[in-house]
């Protein structure tokens, strides 16, 4: 069963993860950790018009908590904040294609809780 | 020499599941059916309330009960007076440090525990310091994982008031020289109340609170092959006499007037309200499995399991895996908490709970010792007598399969 979740996408993002880093200079950032597996994830917005203008994460995890947060960076991207402030828990499972144990759900959705904290810094 | 096949068919869980690699001992161990008939037969045989009871089944009760009383008492050399019954570790722990410490760590004293504790006997003490204004110290351990003892000698001082300390770490394994640090504890402060956690040093050694010489040691039934729910905590008799009672109840009383009451002696006053009466009776059958097949065997097995282990994930991983503890310079049992640079234990063990595995994944109840390795987490398999060479040559093949699928 576990190695469902382990699919293509989620390694490949695992691996290789898109908009991982720091932006030079952003006033809009959410650290999320999840202390019980040592997640951690920081996400890090340019915020232009209510529209995520660009997007970058750092931290640690294990391969689902890595890849939900590269893919949400990707699909953020040039999305408006009202819309991703709208994302639930079954949006991220949507991104990953996957379904999750409740114990792994929590390594999924520490990204989302960072993004949606880091859009609420903007004003 | 006794036979693993054999005695694997103590285990029901065994039976039951027989494709199941169960490495995670030192979370809880499997039971033998001796164990679980104890708890039924006092449930469809004796079924009456211990103490006061003047009829024969509570009379029997009573009996069987505290006859593990005798059988703990004997198997950790003490005396029936010194052994308290409690829910487990983490309570007789708690116990010494609210029946004890409230009284006499004040502000300014010192309370000293080791970096590579368990919470249970860790956060108890910090927790007390912190309500007592006392000082938390922690003696550290060094690049190998080991407690170093000069270090222990600069950290007791006058004002140390409790030194608690594990005697074998549930993460790395490592059986601390236990006798040697109490020796150094009190050649500093002979007053100082040493307490140890015991938790993961029942399973697998023979214990002896007299050549230990502490004041105080916690252990738990379910760790070795004993029900859930049931602790020991031994006090010397001289450290009982001091202690007040900290749970108040039935059971523990002597007489109970509006003006006052007044307490049984210890061990009962220590022991408030209705215990879990089939657990201990049955604990009693725990200790005499693990005393029929003996501790050497056990030890000996382990050694040669612990060996194959770690020889085979080095042997096919090389520098890329890390177990934490492995170069200590002290004995081990058999666990061996596994990191690899680049995967993270959620994602192993879920790869290897696919091939029926049970590990442990995450920082097993010890952060300050995770974070001084600057890990998140690792990957525990914890083994214990009645597992298997043929299991520990499927776990490597799992481990490195899982391995490389993040890699």
């Amino acid at each position: 069963m576990s190695l469902d979740i382990y699919k293509e996408i989620i390694l490949d993002h695992y691996k290789h993860p898109r908009n991982f880093g720091q932006l030079p200079s952003t006033q809009h950032k959410a650290q999320v950790a999840n202390p019980l597996c040592g997640d951690s994830i920081m996400m890090e917005l340019e915020i232009v018009n209510d529209v995520i203008e660009d997007i970058r994460f750092s931290g640690q995890g294990c391969a689902i908590a890595m890849a939900s947060a590269s893919l949400l960076t990707e699909y953020a991207k040039n999305k408006s904040l009202q819309d991703l402030t709208m994302l639930t828990k079954d949006s991220i499972l949507e991104l990953l294609s996957i379904e999750l144990s409740p114990n792994r759900l929590k390594c999924a959705l520490v990204s989302l809780e960072a993004l949606q904290k880091a859009i609420h810094t903007y004003g | 020499m006794f036979s693993i096949n054999e005695l694997r068919k103590d285990f029901p869980v065994l039976s039951n599941h027989p494709d199941l690699v169960y490495f995670d001992s030192t979370a809880t161990s499997l039971k033998p059916q001796v164990v679980i008939d104890a708890m039924s037969h006092y449930y469809t045989h004796l079924g009456a309330n211990i103490h006061r009871g003047i009829y024969d089944l509570s009379e029997s009760a009573t009996e069987a009960f505290e006859e593990t009383r005798d059988v703990v008492a004997d198997f950790l050399n003490a005396s029936r007076e010194e052994i308290i019954f409690t829910r487990g570790t983490t309570e007789s722990l708690n116990m010494v440090a609210y029946a004890m410490g409230e009284d006499i760590v004040g502000e300014g004293d010192e309370v000293v525990t080791t970096l590579m504790e368990h919470h249970a006997n860790f956060v108890t003490w910090q927790q007390l310091a912190i309500r007592k204004k006392a000082t938390f110290k922690v003696v550290p351990v060094d690049e190998n994982g080991d407690l170093d003892i000069d270090h222990i000698k600069n950290i007791i001082g006058p004002r140390t008031k409790i030194f608690a300390c594990t005697y074998v770490s549930n993460v790395m394994g490592i059986i601390n020289p236990i006798k040697e640090i109490v020796k150094a504890v009190r050649a500093i402060n002979p007053l100082t109340i040493i307490v140890i956690d015991a938790a993961q040093a029942v399973p697998h050694i023979k214990v002896d609170v007299q050549d230990i010489d502490c004041d105080f040691l916690a252990f738990s039934a379910h760790k070795m092959c004993g029900p859930t729910g049931v602790g020991v905590l031994f006090g010397k008799k001289s450290q009982l006499s001091l202690m007040r009672p900290f749970m108040f109840g039935g059971d523990m009383i002597l007489n109970v007037a509006v003006d006052g009451s007044t307490f049984q002696e210890p061990p009962y006053k220590f022991e408030a309200g209705t215990p879990h009466i089939s657990g201990i009776i049955a604990l009693k059958e725990s200790i005499k499995y693990l005393q029929h097949i003996t501790f050497q065997e056990i030890e000996k097995h382990e050694q040669m399991l612990s060996d194959l282990l770690v020889n085979g994930l080095k042997e096919k991983l090389g520098e890329k895996i890390m177990i934490m503890g492995e170069h200590s310079k002290f004995p081990r049992v058999a666990v061996a908490s596994l990191v690899v640079q680049g995967t993270h234990p959620h994602d192993l063990a879920d790869i290897l709970n696919d091939d029926q595995m049970c590990v442990r994944a995450g920082h097993h109840c010890a952060m300050p010792l995770h974070t001084f390795f600057k890990v998140p987490a690792s990957t525990r398999a914890s083994l214990y007598f009645y597992n298997t060479e043929d299991e520990v040559a499927r776990f490597i093949d799992s481990f490195v399969k899982a391995v490389k699928i993040f890699s």
